[in-house]
């Protein structure tokens, strides 16, 4: 019996869907990676002040430190999320009828919600984490103003409404392209023994995406409410496990979304170097609604050493950590090698960047299933074990994705690679995965997250975390700096 | 141990799968036949995802029978109460015997902490959440005698770095108040 090729690795006779420069909105996107690349660039040096501290080489008071720990988090959260609706809007507005108005609708709340965010962390003083556990906000011992609080509830708020009208348009147009959501998201093909051509990945990560993002933004939306009307009455609390419940599954589906719309750039991207097209196979649609079903149900693995919590739930959630580990590892990162190997590409920063994202992706996986585990959990949780694992999966996988489509972006105005963009491209991949690694040695001798000071002993990994995340930072830098010197170039 | 099993299996892995892109980088500059290199991707595709089922099914079996869930454990030997307040914990008693089981009953008087007990080498040996309104219940049995630190492992606000307190375990099995 003759093997049937994995459909989504196609022949090189076969042409690229490819076009440079026909997406619609091209000038919305670039402002909105331009935003990114600067927004990035500036957290990144957040973080980097973050580190120095620990490591006793700049002294940054408490107040100051939760403060830019509270701007760091929820400003990576929200880029991600600019860069990769960026990155989604231009590929899946080949394929569906977007609304320009709405993408600049989203940019315009999200410009206003992080004003509103910035003054009430720099000026108000807010520093409840990017997570704000509830009652937190409203309990800060005079550190903060309820002012304050409300200005970040309410910039928060102001963030997930625009993206909330985008996701909505993602789906009235997918659905008036497709007729309903089963469609776009392959269903007939994966499920009912369909040959038509089915949705191409664009499309099905993009229905993915609304899909999930839709219920963990209202979710997000009610918790944000909630705690700002308890600010205001704190006669007027709710549940704090419930509280809990909701924060994390609004934070755990909306970054893992993230990866999601930013990973449609592997798909479109790296096969025009390939010239192997990324077709929509019965395991990549499996794979992604698979993956639908599961972000929504894996979150519990938050919040494991909430003993309050069902057990039920804690048992999903390790069960469903290790079960979406399937798509990312067997799915995504086996076509990505199976597109690159021996297909005679030609290596440019762009494509480099597009394909170590889904390395850091997998292996970002590993440590990040583990502490999945509920027995590891009992003595990793709240370590620097997790930064460990999520700054693989984000740094060098989301933030990777971002910057590769913005090299691809700007390849497409004719801009070639040249020493400083391979240079850069280095310093950024080996310090990151050594800032990563830093970060979970760290964790693995129970050093705390979340720690404005840190004893003697914890300073060693600091240290060498600071040294790490100073060659991520000149990295991203020159990316930032070639990427908007171009934008600026081609604009003139 | 733990730590150990995270650590040992995050590098062997890690490192694999970037040895795995590394090799796979290096060829992409030579032409190769897509039809094989698909053929070939199917079956890989088909051992990674079963391999990795008959891996999980165990691993999570097996982990699934060391949760800090157990509604009941032995007879403890001391009941000690631990409340979270900003910036600080109070605990009674803080004295332990060694090797009799413990029930340490944790919550908080204001916003979420977490409660993280540290071995005298700095290891976390146990954690729980400590949560408004609700008390959640660690079982455990310290084998080696030692000041044990208590610290707050859930960001509480401007002084959560400072919110430490420490658990004596004292050789003998008596119990100090």
């Amino acid at each position: 019996m003759t093997p049937t090729p994995a459909p989504d690795v196609q022949t090189r006779s076969a042409e690229p869907t490819y076009q440079p420069g026909t997406s619609a909105g091209r000038g919305l996107v670039s402002a909105y990676m331009g935003i990114s690349a600067l927004v990035l660039a500036l957290l990144m040096v957040f973080g980097l002040l973050m580190r120095a501290s620990q490591a006793g080489i700049i002294t940054i008071p408490p107040n100051r430190f939760y403060q830019i720990l509270t701007a760091h988090g929820i400003g990576m959260v929200a880029i991600s999320g600019l860069g990769g609706a960026g990155v989604m809007w231009y590929f899946l507005s080949r394929h569906v009828s977007l609304s320009r108005a709405i993408l600049l609708a989203n940019l315009v709340c999200f410009l206003a919600g992080v004003v509103l965010v910035l003054g009430s962390i720099f000026i108000g003083g807010f520093a409840a984490a990017w997570t704000f556990l509830f009652p937190l906000p409203a309990h800060s011992q005079g550190v903060w103003g309820v002012e304050a609080t409300a200005c970040y509830l309410v910039g928060v708020l102001l963030v997930g409404v625009g993206f909330l009208l985008l996701f909505l348009d993602t789906g009235r147009a997918i659905l008036a392209r497709y007729g309903n959501l089963g469609k776009a998201l392959g269903w007939p093909q994966a499920f009912g023994g369909s040959t038509a051509e089915p949705p191409p990945p664009a499309v099905v990560a993009s229905t993915v995406v609304t899909i999930i993002n839709i219920p963990a933004i209202a979710i997000g939306a009610v918790i944000l409410t909630i705690s700002l009307v308890h600010a205001y009455s704190p006669g007027f609390a709710v549940n704090a496990l419930l509280a809990k419940n909701l924060i994390f599954f609004f934070g755990h589906v909306f970054i893992n979304s993230t990866i999601y719309m930013a990973v449609i750039g592997v798909y479109e991207i790296l096969p025009t170097f390939t010239r192997r097209p990324w077709k929509s196979s019965r395991p990549f649609l499996l794979a992604w609604s698979a993956t639908m079903l599961m972000v929504l149900a894996v979150y519990p693995h938050h919040l494991f050493m909430d003993f309050a919590n069902p057990t039920w739930a804690s048992v999903m959630g390790q069960i469903l950590s290790y079960a979406s580990s399937l798509p990312v590892l067997a799915v995504t990162a086996a076509a990505t090698l199976a597109n690159v190997h021996r297909s005679g590409m030609k290596w440019n920063v762009a494509a480099a960047l597009l394909f170590v994202s889904v390395m850091g992706w997998s292996v970002g996986v590993v440590p990040a299933v583990l502490d999945g585990t509920i027995a590891i959990n009992r003595v990793m949780h709240n370590t620097l074990w997790v930064p460990g694992h999520f700054h693989i999966y984000l740094l060098l996988g989301v933030v990777s994705m971002l910057f590769g489509f913005m090299y691809f972006l700007r390849s497409t105005t004719g801009a070639s690679d040249g020493p400083l963009d391979k240079l850069g491209f280095w310093m950024f991949v080996a310090g990151g995965l050594a800032f990563a690694s830093t970060f979970l040695a760290a964790g693995a001798v129970s050093v705390p997250r979340r720690w404005a000071v840190h004893m003697p002993q914890w300073t060693v990994y600091d240290l060498a975390g600071s040294a790490m995340a100073l060659l991520v930072v000149i990295g991203a830098v020159v990316f930032v700096a070639k990427f908007l010197a171009r934008a600026r170039a081609v604009r003139t | 141990m733990e730590q150990r099993i995270a650590v040992l299996v995050s590098v062997v892995l890690g490192l694999t799968l970037v040895a795995l892109f590394a090799m796979v980088a290096r060829s992409a500059g030579e032409a190769g036949s897509a039809e094989e290199i698909a053929i070939a991707t199917a079956r890989w595709r088909r051992t990674i995802f079963w391999g990795l089922v008959l891996v999980f099914v165990p691993v999570i079996g097996y982990s699934l029978t060391k949760t800090p869930y157990s509604a009941s454990g032995p007879q403890p030997a001391v009941v000690i109460s631990a409340t979270g307040h900003q910036w600080a914990w109070e605990i009674s008693p803080t004295a332990i015997p060694v090797g009799q089981p413990v029930e340490i009953r944790v919550t908080t008087a204001d916003v979420n902490h977490g409660f993280a007990v540290y071995d005298s080498l700095g290891h976390i040996v146990t954690q729980t959440q400590a949560m408004p309104g609700f008390t959640n219940v660690i079982h455990h049995t310290f084998a080696t005698p030692g000041t044990y630190r208590v610290l707050c492992l859930e960001y509480c606000g401007l002084g959560h770095h400072t919110m430490a307190s420490q658990l004596v375990v004292n050789a003998t099995t008596g119990v100090s108040p």
